[in-house]
């Protein structure tokens, strides 16, 4: 793991682009082949749910069963390679300073929420809205969402197969750093769900930073 | 703006609840599952039986079911697995979920009285016989890459065979999504990684998937990716499309879970 007191003091100044997304809002970037993206999430126990997708061809995008078979485990962590519905590496977990990211429990929906925690909860905002409405400056669409990364979301798997999203372990300025492999549109959505504990019950804005390749 | 006191005291609450559902859904629920179903329990009578289809080994099948029609996929050989993805018929931007599916019912196990979910909130097909509780919602299936990988050579996969048949029902590369794999007796350790329990695999095998939406299933007949046999022995599939019972009030898909009650609920509304 990289110091975070080092990373934080030295980097923040060769950093290209910064920017504090709003609690439960989305964000979306190109990021260009090389370039890093950090997230931070800057208060702690706040889920990340991202999306990627080639610049040149969105239909290739991020493929989370792909990853996973590739890795030949379940969860994604330092060096993880972020594998395409193509096969193609997109990027790669280039640092990590909170050790605990998903990628089989997907995003919250208005009608994932309301079979979960009863139908009042369909009308609270959840990452779905989020993805439509940013993947729409794309123009891609629902039918364009697949299963996402969430970063900083602790998703414990047993082997009976029994699967909870638990605490996060991620405390504030933790960081998360994805390195391009290909030109890729990285989608956000700053989760904004309240009836599970991967936001700590209280959703909190994170920070995304981007560097050129000469810099890391 | 709410006080930092009801603030509070509303995520008290939430957790309250969130803890509550999940003793339901990893204690009581699993408790309460049906037993696996024997190997010559369900006979299918003649009276029941809508058609027939052999799969030959790395080939795929699309089957369209009506909601109150069921597939049974027999892995007659014991050594097939079968990839499947699928769309609700009239909207096919509604699809199979597996990140929901394993969300809501609290594990990624997929046994008989679990459901597959759609995205939309709504049970997509309910796993009304079993007799294997050995699938995949997690690694997926064979690709050009992880043929070449395991056999040298880029051989029919699924990835393929769901590009294929999507495209012949006016579908692409942006409709594929995750899939589920049954007769793939796959596991996570507790080091996270992905485990084959070869064991779990018997000749005769079936599951029973009752349609609880107008949907077009793709049924893929490749190796799994984590199958050790090399070279592939996958042998042909059997798939049986017929009719079932509606899922009655008592059903035992129906009311699994809190969820799931909710999750039939919102679906019956879409026929109502």
């Amino acid at each position: 793991m990289t110091s975070l007191a080092m990373a934080s003091a030295e980097d923040r100044s060769s950093a290209i682009y910064t920017h504090d997304i709003p609690a439960e809002r989305p964000w979306s970037r190109i990021l260009r082949r090389g370039q890093t993206l950090r997230i931070v999430d800057s208060e702690g126990q706040q889920a990340v749910d991202a999306l990627l997708y080639c610049v040149d061809d969105p239909a290739e995008r991020y493929s989370a069963q792909d990853t996973l078979r590739v890795q030949g485990s379940a969860y994604i962590e330092l060096g993880t390679r972020l594998v395409s519905n193509k096969g193609r590496v997109m990027a790669r977990i280039t640092a990590d300073s909170c050790g605990r990211h998903d990628t089989s429990a997907g995003c919250c929906s208005c009608e994932s929420n309301a079979v979960r925690f009863g139908e009042p909860t369909k009308y609270q905002h959840a990452c779905r809205e989020n993805f439509i409405l940013e993947l729409s400056k794309h123009g891609l669409t629902k039918r364009d969402i697949v299963a996402n990364l969430n970063f900083f979301m602790n998703v414990p798997i047993d082997p009976s197969g029994n699967f909870t999203v638990v605490d996060g372990i991620s405390a504030p300025g933790n960081y998360v750093d994805i390195t391009a492999d290909m030109d890729v549109i990285f989608v956000i959505s700053n989760c904004p769900q309240v009836n599970n504990p991967c936001n700590g019950f209280d959703p909190t804005p994170i920070r995304v930073m981007i560097w050129d390749p000469a810099a890391v | 703006m709410l006080s930092a006191e009801t603030k509070r005291e509303i995520s008290q609450a939430n957790r309250r609840r969130y803890e509550e559902l999940r003793a339901a859904g990893q204690e009581a629920t699993p408790n309460s599952l049906p037993d696996a179903t024997a190997l010559d329990a369900k006979p299918i009578t003649p009276e029941a039986l809508i058609s027939r289809e052999e799969v030959p080994a790395d080939w795929y099948a699309t089957v369209r079911l009506r909601r109150g029609e069921a597939l049974r996929i027999i892995d007659t050989s014991g050594r097939s697995s079968v990839s499947m993805i699928g769309w609700r018929d009239e909207d096919t931007s509604e699809r199979i979920n597996c990140a929901d599916t394993v969300k809501v019912q609290w594990s990624a196990a997929l046994s008989k009285g679990r459901v597959i979910l759609s995205d939309m909130g709504r049970v997509f097909v309910s796993v009304v016989e079993d007799t294997s509780g050995a699938h995949d919602l997690m690694v997926g299936g064979s690709t050009p890459a992880s043929t070449l990988a395991a056999f040298g050579a880029a051989l029919r996969n699924t990835h393929e065979n769901f590009l294929a048949a999507a495209a012949k029902v006016g579908l692409g590369l942006r409709d594929i999504p995750p899939c589920v794999t049954f007769f793939a007796p796959v596991s996570v350790d507790a080091k996270g990684c992905f485990v084959w329990n070869a064991g779990r695999k018997r000749p005769g095998d079936f599951v029973d998937l009752r349609a609880e939406m107008n949907v077009v299933l793709v049924l893929s007949n490749c190796a799994h990716p984590l199958d050790p046999a090399r070279p592939s022995v996958t042998g042909t599939v059997t798939l049986i499309r017929h009719r079932v019972p509606r899922a009655a009030p008592d059903d035992h898909c129906r009311t699994i879970s809190p969820e799931i009650i909710g999750a039939f609920e919102f679906t019956d509304r879409l026929y109502a």
